[in-house]
C-alpha cells in the first residue's frame, strides 16, 4: 500500500536520509522517527485513541506554554468502496502536502523560526485523547484534511494557541518545573538553533509533588532574560538544589517568606549584590542558580521578591552548569545542568546533581524558605530611603550624587531650585568652576563645568554664539505674572482696583473700537 | 461539467503584490502537482517525488512551502511579474485579479481544436493600497501576513474537500491532464491570467489573457 524508499546520501558533515513516501521528499530527522516509533509501539491511530504531537515553548527560566497541538484521529466511518492503492493514497499524498503549507502558517511557525538563546521549541508525542487545556482560552482549530479508508477516516487537525501572552503562572502550578534552574542572561551558550529536541517526559496526570520523571537525556536550553528594565524589582523564580551545598551567606534589607516545591534557597551575595570587580571572575567563583522570570505575578509562592537591578540582571561571565560544584562559593547547584551539559563533559555529574536534587524535592517539597536579599534600586526608580543605604546605591553618575541619603524635599526633581536673579546672558543654572566667562550663579555641588563648548557653533559669525543662547535662556527668568508680588495680592485689592481700571478703559473706548474697525 | 470556482481576496501594498500572489498561487500548485510519471511497460506508471521548499518573504511577515522546481517558480514569477507591471501602469486605483485555472483537453477531430475545459478556478483579487509611513507599512506587513495564513487555511480546506479530480490518464492523454513540460515536476493542466480593475470596477480596455503554456498551437 504505501510507497516507501529510503534514499541516503552522505555529505561531508553528516548523513541526511530523505523519505521518499507519498511521493513526497521529507528531510527526515532520526531522533524525531525514533520517538515517534517509540511512541507509536507498533500500533497505528484508533478509534479513542488519537495520535497526538505536542509542540511547546520553553525558556531559559524553566516556563513552558504549550503552543499547539497536531491530532491524527481515526473513526468509525469507513468507506469500503474506496480504493485503496489509488484515491486513498493519492489523498494521503494530499493530505500530507497540506500539512506542510498549514505548519508555515501557525504562530509557533514563526516563534520556532526564532529559538535559540531565549527560548527552544519542545515536541512531545502522546497517544490517547486530545488534551487541549493547555492551550489557554480562544485556541483555533483548523482541520487539515480527513481521508476515507476501507478501516476508518482519518482526519488531521490542528488546535494551536492564540493568546501568546506569556501564561507562566499557571504552567508552573499544572507542571511541576523538572528542568531545574535555568540561568545567566549573558552568557553565550554554544547550542545551536537547529540542534535536535528531544521530547518532554512528563505525562498529564501525574499527581502534583510525586516523583518528578527523570530527563533522559541533556535539552539543550539557552538561557533568555525576560524581566523588563530597568526594573526597581525582579521576580526570581528559583528551583531547589541538592542540600549538598553550604547555606546562602546574604546581606540583609528585605525578608521574603518563600515557599513552593522547588526551591534553590543558595544564592550567593555576589550574584545579587551588584560589584563590578565580580566581573571577570571565573566560574568557579560564581554560582548563578537564580532563575529570573520577568513579569511573573510576584504573589505566586514559587517566585521570590528579589532585588533588582538597572538594566536587568547583574552579569554573569561564565555559566555554572558546565563544571565544578565544589567551591565553597557557588552556592548551589542547578538542577537543569543536565540539560545544559549536551556538549560538555560534565554530564555525568550533573546526572547525579539531577538524581540528587530529585530526592532532596521528594523528601520536603514544602519547606518554608526565609531569604535575604538585597534590594537594588533602579535608575528611575523612587528610592523608598530607609531600605536603601548608601553602599548599595547603583544609579547612573551615583558620583554626582550627594553623600548624604536625600531626602525628598532636598530632590531636585520635586523641588526645583529657585532661578538665580541673573544680571548677564552668561548666568545660568550650568555653573562653572575656575573657567572664563563662567557666571556665577547657583553653586550646585554637583556639576562642575570646566568650559563649555557647544558643538558646531562659532564664535565669529555671530554676536551671540550657540554656547551664550544655551546659557542665557537655559534658565529664563519666572513670568512676571507668577511672581510673587502679584499672587501676594489678596482678591479684595484686586475686587477695589476694578473699578479704576475699568473707568479708564470706558475713558478710551473710542480709541479701542477706533483700533477695533482697523482689525476688520 | 461545473468548473469548481475560489475567490480569494487580499489587500496589498504595492511593493507586496508579488509575494502576495506568488505565495497563494504557490500553495495551489503544490497541492496539484505531483511527481514525474514514468509508464512501464504492463500499463502500469511510478510516481517520481516532489521536493518541497520554505520561501521568507521580503516585504510580508509570511513564510510559505513551494514545490522545489525552479521551472515552476520562474513561470510564476514570470506571469506575476506582468500582473504587477500592468497593475502599476494602469494607472488605476490599483485593483485586479488574477486568476489560475486548472483545465482538462478534449481531443476534438479536425479541423476543431482542442477542448480546454476547466475544472477549477482559483481567482485572487487584489487591492493595491498606498501607505503614508513606515508605521503603516510594518503593520501592514503583519496584516498581510494574517491575512495570507487564512488564504492558506482556506485553500488547504478546498483542497481537501476531494471534489472532482481528472482521472488518473493512460500514457497516451497525459498531456491532456497534466503539464509535462516540466523537468521535475508534473503539476495539472493550468492557465493564469489575469484583469486589471479601473475605479468604476469594470474592465479596462482589453482582458488579458496569458498563456503559460500554449497547448493551442494548430
Amino acid at each position: 500500500m504505501y510507497h516507501q524508499a529510503v534514499f541516503q546520501r552522505n555529505k561531508k558533515n553528516g548523513t541526511i536520509s530523505l523519505i521518499l513516501q507519498f511521493n513526497l521528499a521529507i528531510k527526515d530527522i532520526p531522533e524525531v522517527t525514533h520517538e515517534a516509533k517509540k511512541a507509536l509501539a507498533g500500533q497505528l491511530p484508533a478509534v479513542g485513541r488519537s495520535m497526538c504531537v505536542e509542540i511547546s515553548l520553553k525558556t531559559s527560566e524553566g516556563d513552558s506554554m504549550e503552543l499547539e497541538i497536531w491530532c491524527l484521529e481515526m473513526n468509525e466511518k469507513c468507506d469500503k468502496e474506496i480504493k485503496v492503492s489509488y484515491t486513498v493514497y493519492n489523498r494521503l499524498s494530499l493530505l500530507l502536502k497540506s500539512l506542510l503549507a498549514i505548519t508555515r502558517v501557525t504562530p509557533a511557525y514563526r516563534l520556532s523560526r526564532k529559538q535559540g538563546h531565549e527560548y527552544v521549541i519542545l515536541y512531545r508525542i502522546y497517544f490517547g485523547e486530545v488534551q487541549l487545556s493547555g492551550l489557554g482560552e480562544g485556541f483555533q482549530t483548523v482541520r487539515v484534511g480527513t481521508v476515507g479508508t476501507p478501516v476508518g477516516t482519518i482526519t488531521l487537525s490542528c488546535a494551536y494557541r492564540i493568546n501568546l501572552a506569556f501564561m507562566s503562572t499557571r504552567q508552573f502550578e499544572r507542571t511541576p518545573p523538572i528542568m531545574g534552574i535555568i540561568i545567566d542572561h549573558f552568557v553565550d551558550r554554544p547550542y545551536p538553533s537547529s540542534s535536535p529536541m528531544h521530547p518532554c517526559n512528563y505525562r498529564a496526570g501525574e499527581d502534583n509533588g510525586a516523583v518528578y520523571p527523570s530527563v533522559e537525556d541533556s535539552q539543550e536550553v539557552c538561557t533568555t532574560s525576560f524581566s523588563t528594565s530597568p526594573p526597581s524589582q525582579c521576580v526570581f523564580t528559583v528551583t531547589k538544589a541538592h542540600f549538598q551545598t553550604p547555606p546562602p551567606v546574604v546581606t540583609d534589607t528585605l525578608k521574603v517568606p518563600v515557599m513552593g516545591l522547588a526551591f534553590s534557597h543558595q544564592l550567593s551575595s555576589s550574584r545579587l549584590s551588584y560589584q563590578p570587580a565580580a566581573l571577570g571572575v571565573g566560574s568557579a567563583d560564581m554560582g548563578y542558580p537564580v532563575l529570573f522570570a520577568g513579569g511573573l505575578n510576584a504573589a505566586h509562592p514559587h517566585q521570590l521578591i528579589g532585588p533588582g537591578k538597572e538594566g536587568g540582571v547583574p552579569p554573569v561571565p561564565s555559566q555554572p552548569a558546565h563544571g565544578t560544584q565544589a567551591d565553597q562559593e557557588r552556592m548551589c547547584t542547578p538542577l537543569d545542568g543536565v540539560h545544559y551539559s549536551a556538549a560538555t563533559p560534565s554530564s555525568s555529574e550533573d546526572t547525579e546533581t539531577v538524581s540528587n536534587s530529585s530526592e532532596g524535592k521528594c523528601g520536603s517539597p514544602h519547606d518554608l524558605l526565609e531569604t535575604i536579599f538585597i534590594r537594588k534600586v533602579g535608575a528611575f526608580v523612587n528610592k523608598p530611603i530607609n531600605q536603601v543605604t548608601m553602599a548599595n546605591l547603583d544609579i547612573p553618575f551615583a558620583m554626582f550624587a550627594p553623600k548624604n541619603v536625600e531626602l525628598e524635599d532636598n530632590d531636585p526633581m520635586v523641588n526645583p531650585p529657585e532661578s538665580p536673579e541673573t544680571e548677564s546672558p552668561l548666568q545660568g543654572s550650568l555653573h562653572s568652576e575656575g573657567s572664563s566667562g563662567s557666571s556665577t550663579g547657583n553653586t550646585h555641588d554637583d556639576f562642575v563645568m570646566i568650559d563649555f563648548k557647544p558643538a558646531f557653533s562659532k564664535d565669529d559669525i555671530l554676536p551671540m554664539d550657540l554656547g551664550t543662547f544655551y546659557r542665557e535662556f537655559q534658565n529664563p527668568p519666572q513670568l512676571s505674572s507668577l511672581s510673587i508680588d502679584i499672587g501676594a495680592q489678596s482678591m479684595a485689592e484686586d475686587l477695589d482696583s476694578l473699578p479704576e481700571k475699568l473707568a479708564v478703559h470706558e475713558k478710551n473706548v473710542k480709541e479701542f473700537d477706533a483700533f477695533v474697525e482697523t482689525l476688520q | 461539467m461545473n468548473c469548481r470556482a475560489e475567490v480569494l481576496e487580499v489587500s496589498v501594498e504595492g511593493r507586496q503584490v508579488e509575494e502576495a500572489m506568488l505565495a497563494v498561487l504557490h500553495t495551489i500548485l503544490l497541492h496539484r502537482s505531483t511527481g514525474k510519471f514514468h509508464y512501464k511497460k504492463e500499463g502500469t506508471y511510478s510516481i517520481g517525488t516532489v521536493g518541497t521548499q520554505d520561501v521568507d518573504c521580503d516585504f510580508i511577515d509570511f513564510a510559505y512551502v513551494r514545490v522545489s522546481s525552479e521551472e515552476l517558480d520562474r513561470a510564476l514569477r514570470k506571469a506575476v511579474g506582468e500582473f504587477k507591471d500592468a497593475l502599476r501602469g494602469s494607472g488605476s486605483d490599483g485593483m485586479g485579479q488574477i486568476s489560475l485555472e486548472f483545465y482538462q483537453k478534449k481531443k476534438s477531430r479536425w479541423p476543431f481544436s482542442d477542448e480546454c475545459i476547466p475544472w477549477e478556478l482559483w481567482t485572487i483579487k487584489v487591492n493595491v493600497v498606498n501607505l503614508a509611513n513606515e508605521q503603516e507599512r510594518q503593520i501592514c506587513r503583519e496584516k498581510v501576513g494574517e491575512k495570507l495564513c487564512e488564504k492558506i487555511i482556506n485553500i488547504v480546506e478546498v483542497m481537501n474537500r476531494h471534489e472532482y479530480l481528472p482521472k488518473m490518464p493512460t500514457q497516451s492523454e497525459v498531456d491532456n491532464v497534466f503539464d509535462t513540460s516540466l523537468k521535475d515536476v508534473q503539476p495539472y493542466l493550468y492557465k493564469i491570467s489575469y484583469q486589471i480593475t479601473d475605479s468604476l470596477g469594470t474592465s479596462v480596455t482589453t482582458t488579458m489573457r496569458r498563456l503559460i503554456k500554449d497547448t493551442l498551437a494548430l
